[in-house]
């Protein structure tokens, strides 16, 4: 164990591989070279390019299924992925034991791999752990460390050969037997397939699994055939009603559409919604609440974006389609509009973990951003984040792209002073995901907290009429409401690692006192 | 009072920032506390301490206390602890949180009061956000929003939310029940800077004077000053033909507003959105209201989705001389502020009567016109309380004379 450079004592190794503290943003510099997979050649697969297998029982031995194994899938399908708990299944059919999954995310509907920890089949997840797996994994439970990253952090940990995937299986809404795919056609059409593409590219065999197989060749090939080792058919790969995310409705919630508000004021206030500008857009309500608001800034001084990237929905395709953005990136998508426009308009682009986020590349998408706007679950008063655990000390959410996010021009998180009686700014923060000084901009109901680094913004919005405040003043207001609460008491036993962009660890979860 | 099992506070699944609390007296055994908390990891010990604190406050030693807690502030458990014990014993103990100092402004009889937002006096989670939305003015309603039973719960909560929660500068109003129950409500919320007393279902002068008369024995008896306003609610026909006698019965009645449901069922005719069967009642309203000096105010809109509905109706408002209306939902908030709000020729308008005011009142001419238009005094009053409205909304900066003036 060894304290890293914000202050966390954090381990140096992560389930037996060395992992290095976090030494600060941009300080870690890794030499030597990314992992590569082993040389293929054709005269080992079909020249007729139908790799098709009869199931992804076979596929999975074919592609040497074995104890203590990593395999990856990825989260494009959320809620309604039908895959994740059958390739499980199968491995403790044949008695398989100590497996590592490593997801892009899981999902509540992944809660029965809990009984694969149980009976040893999977030893532990590499990838965010929410909801029961997040309950189970605090407790700890769990027979290794889990290893919490984002989704560039994924891309990089992959890449850099941190995070070595024997099997990835690829669940895809269209495909060829050669095993070109993509997500535009079929039931379970979600838009891109990017969370897979690092798993297609350095996994040592991968599986394409879809239900709407496609004649050669099935275009566009979002995930490249020569990639693939082996094709399943199945009846369903996923549940399109589930696909489809809860979050694609703009909140009615008075708190959240006042914290949106205050937000897109606060943009215009401090002058960032220019000409050409750019912002990341989310999916949850507030997010698209402030998407509306940016909209109406744009039309009413007759301005335009330059792009938005991120998750799309329909509000987006809306702003697309107005001529009020010039490009949607599109990270993820969130509902079937996204879809339709990812297949109908040039200008709405597929990106991936790559091309957006990775940080071990020749520089990425999130950094060139102007606004993007985050949660955390909690802040402290240097303005560190939280996303990954709650001040009860659970695991319960993942990190997804929020620390690759941290890198735009300007981030800024509207959030609640408290929630239910929970104050949500911090003297620390429970989990350290986010140094403060990627931080800048803290929205809450209660008044508007900038980071005294950004001495601009401080200067942009000094006449203007917004309620700002200092970071320590909205925490006095908000422990005068709820009360002081007691000091989180957690065991000394570390149950997950929370990676930084660059593979570092930035903190360690500890063990919650059930 | 022994072996008696009482309870107050809310549980289950709506019952966000609320707590269930039970309580028995015993005769022997001390204090046995049942605490499962949605926060108890964070909170359980604060919780317990202020358990035991209250129980003490009231000199009660043997007793077995369950608090069933989904993330209730202190003031909501003190106030849910207190609606046990006053089922119990006979007291006149109260157990009062801290009044907090930024709670200590005041108001004043010609307060804006475009928007005031109805709180149900018996739902903690609704308050607490209450004042963040920038309503004119709270109403925590202890009338129609609370059930029957849970009328004695409900006062002293309203009563330590008042003293407790910041509503940041909003006008700080309690609607309370019929006479004679809110004679009684005002006993536990006048002393705690309560603004101004709703008075629901109001149809003759003497209730004004009987509140009143309460009001100031009440204050006699805390040693308090200032004046608390009324706003008597018409909501009947004998009402609206009182109006002129409520508006006018007192001082401290700055406003009269109207409440169309009871007022529609007591003519036996159907609300509509269109509203033409209270149009008289309306007129009427503002009529007796102008007449008396006091504000006139409209019924809530009560299809709190439909924002284009409550622009139409405020507008509509507005244009019959209303100054307010109620909003039941923080949504509502926006839209009846930018449809009450001056129009920019109205600003313009005023803008040039105050300047022209001020040049024939700097050179003492006693006339002063406008084109061919004279300009009397009062004309003056409302293009400058129009100018102030218009300052406070935004809508016009603070030194928006001419440069040079």
């Amino acid at each position: 164990m060894v304290k890293n450079a914000v202050g966390r004592v954090v381990p140096t190794t992560v389930n037996n591989v060395a992992a290095e503290p976090y030494k600060g943003v941009g300080k870690h510099r890794p030499r030597g070279r990314k992992y590569s997979t082993p040389i293929s050649s054709c005269a080992d697969y079909p020249s007729d390019g139908n790799k098709l297998v009869p199931s992804l029982k076979e596929a999975l031995i074919r592609s040497g299924l074995r104890d203590g194994i990593t395999i990856s899938t990825h989260h494009h399908f959320r809620d309604g992925d039908l895959i994740a708990n059958q390739i499980f299944e199968i491995a403790a059919e044949l008695g398989i034991k100590g497996l590592v999954w490593a997801p892009s995310a899981s999902f509540p509907c992944h809660k029965p791999i809990i009984q694969h920890l149980e009976n040893g089949v999977v030893h532990h997840i590499e990838g965010s752990m929410n909801g029961a797996l997040g309950r189970y994994c605090s407790e700890g439970k769990m027979a290794g460390l889990g290893v919490l990253r984002s989704h560039g952090g994924r891309y990089q940990a992959i890449q850099d050969g941190e995070l070595h995937i024997d099997i990835a299986v690829i669940a895809a809404p269209a495909a060829d037997a050669f095993g070109n795919a993509n997500a535009l056609y079929g039931d379970a059409a979600c838009g891109s397939l990017g969370f897979a593409l690092a798993d297609s590219e350095y996994a040592d065999k991968v599986i394409v699994v879809t239900d709407n197989l496609r004649p050669f060749p099935c275009v566009p090939w979002q995930i490249q055939g020569n990639y693939v080792d082996y094709t399943v058919v199945v009846d369903k790969v996923g549940i399109p009603e589930k696909i489809i995310s809860g979050t694609t409705q703009i909140t009615r919630s008075p708190d959240r559409l006042l914290l949106a508000e205050m937000t897109a004021r606060f943009c215009e206030q401090a002058g960032l919604i220019r000409q050409g500008f750019s912002f990341q857009a989310g999916a949850g309500g507030t997010s698209l609440a402030i998407g509306i608001y940016f909209a109406e800034i744009l039309k009413k001084k007759g301005f335009k974006s330059g792009f938005a990237r991120g998750g799309s929905n329909k509000y987006l395709v809306e702003m697309l389609e107005q001529d009020l953005t010039d490009y949607i990136l599109d990270g993820q998508t969130f509902d079937l509009e996204g879809v339709r426009s990812l297949r109908e308009n040039i200008q709405h682009v597929m990106t991936s973990p790559f091309t957006s986020y990775n940080y071990h590349g020749k520089g990425n998408f999130a950094s060139m951003v102007d606004i993007a706007i985050l949660g955390a679950t909690e802040i402290d008063l240097n303005y560190n984040g939280n996303v990954v655990t709650h001040s009860d000390g659970y695991l319960l959410h993942g990190i997804g792209g929020w620390q690759n996010c941290l890198f735009a021009k300007c981030v800024i998180l509207p959030i609640p002073l408290f929630r239910g009686r929970v104050p949500v700014i911090k003297d620390q923060v429970t989990t350290i995901c986010g140094p403060g000084e990627l931080i800048d901009v803290i929205v809450t109901e209660r008044g508007i907290a900038i980071n005294p680094l950004r001495q601009d913004l401080l200067d942009a919005v000094k006449h203007s009429s917004l309620p700002l405040r200092t970071i320590e003043e909205l925490k006095a207001e908000a422990d005068r409401i709820c009360g002081t609460p007691d000091p989180l008491n957690l065991g000394d036993e570390v149950v997950a690692a929370v990676k930084w962009v660059d593979g570092t660890v930035i903190d360690a979860v500890r063990r919650v006192i059930a | 009072m022994y072996n008696k099992l009482v309870s107050a506070g809310n549980t289950g699944k709506n019952a966000g920032s609320d707590c269930h609390v039970s309580l028995e007296l015993l005769e022997t055994g001390g204090i046995q506390l049942s605490i499962d908390s949605k926060v108890g990891t964070l909170y359980g010990g604060r919780i317990a301490a202020l358990c035991r604190e209250m129980l003490g406050h009231f000199g009660i030693e043997n007793a077995s206390l369950a608090v069933e807690d989904s993330g209730a502030f202190d003031f909501v458990i003190a106030a849910r602890i207190e609606a046990c014990v006053r089922q119990l014993i006979p007291t006149d103990k109260r157990y009062l949180p801290e009044l907090i100092p930024q709670n200590s402004y005041a108001s004043k009889a010609d307060k804006m009061r475009f928007s005031r937002l109805y709180i149900p006096g018996n739902s903690p989670k609704m308050m607490i956000n209450g004042g963040i939305y920038g309503a004119h003015g709270i109403i925590l309603d202890l009338e129609d929003a609370v059930a029957p039973q849970k009328k004695d719960e409900a006062r002293l909560l309203v009563r330590n939310a008042l003293r407790q929660i910041d509503f940041y500068g909003a006008e700080r109003m309690v609607r309370i029940n019929q006479l004679p129950r809110g004679l009684e409500d005002l006993d536990e919320i006048i002393p705690h800077q309560v603004h101004l007393v709703l008075l629901p279902k109001c149809e003759s002068r003497e209730q004004i004077l009987e509140v009143n008369e309460r009001i100031g024995a009440i204050q006699r008896q805390h040693q308090l000053e200032g004046e608390v306003y009324l706003m008597p609610i018409i909501e009947s026909a004998l009402g609206v033909i009182k109006a002129y006698e409520i508006a006018s019965a007192a001082e401290n009645v700055v406003a009269v507003a109207l409440g169309l449901e009871d007022y529609c069922a007591d003519l036996g005719v159907r609300r509509t959105v269109a509203g033409a069967e209270s149009l008289y009642a309306k007129s009427a309203l503002v009529n007796a209201c102008r007449a008396a000096g006091v504000q006139a105010i409209d019924s809530v809109f009560s299809d709190f989705q439909d924002e284009e509905g409550l622009r139409e109706t405020v507008l509509l408002a507005k244009s019959l001389g209303f100054e307010g209306i109620g909003c039941i939902h923080p949504n509502q908030i926006k839209p009846v502020h930018e449809s009450f709000a001056p129009l920019e020729e109205e600003i313009e308008k005023a803008k040039k009567i105050v300047l022209v005011f001020e040049q024939a009142e700097a050179a003492g001419l006693g006339v002063v016109s406008i084109g061919s238009k004279m300009i009397d005094p009062p004309v003056v009053k409302r293009a400058v309380q129009l100018i102030d409205r218009a300052i406070s909304l935004g809508k016009l900066p603070q030194n928006w004379r001419p440069e040079g003036e």
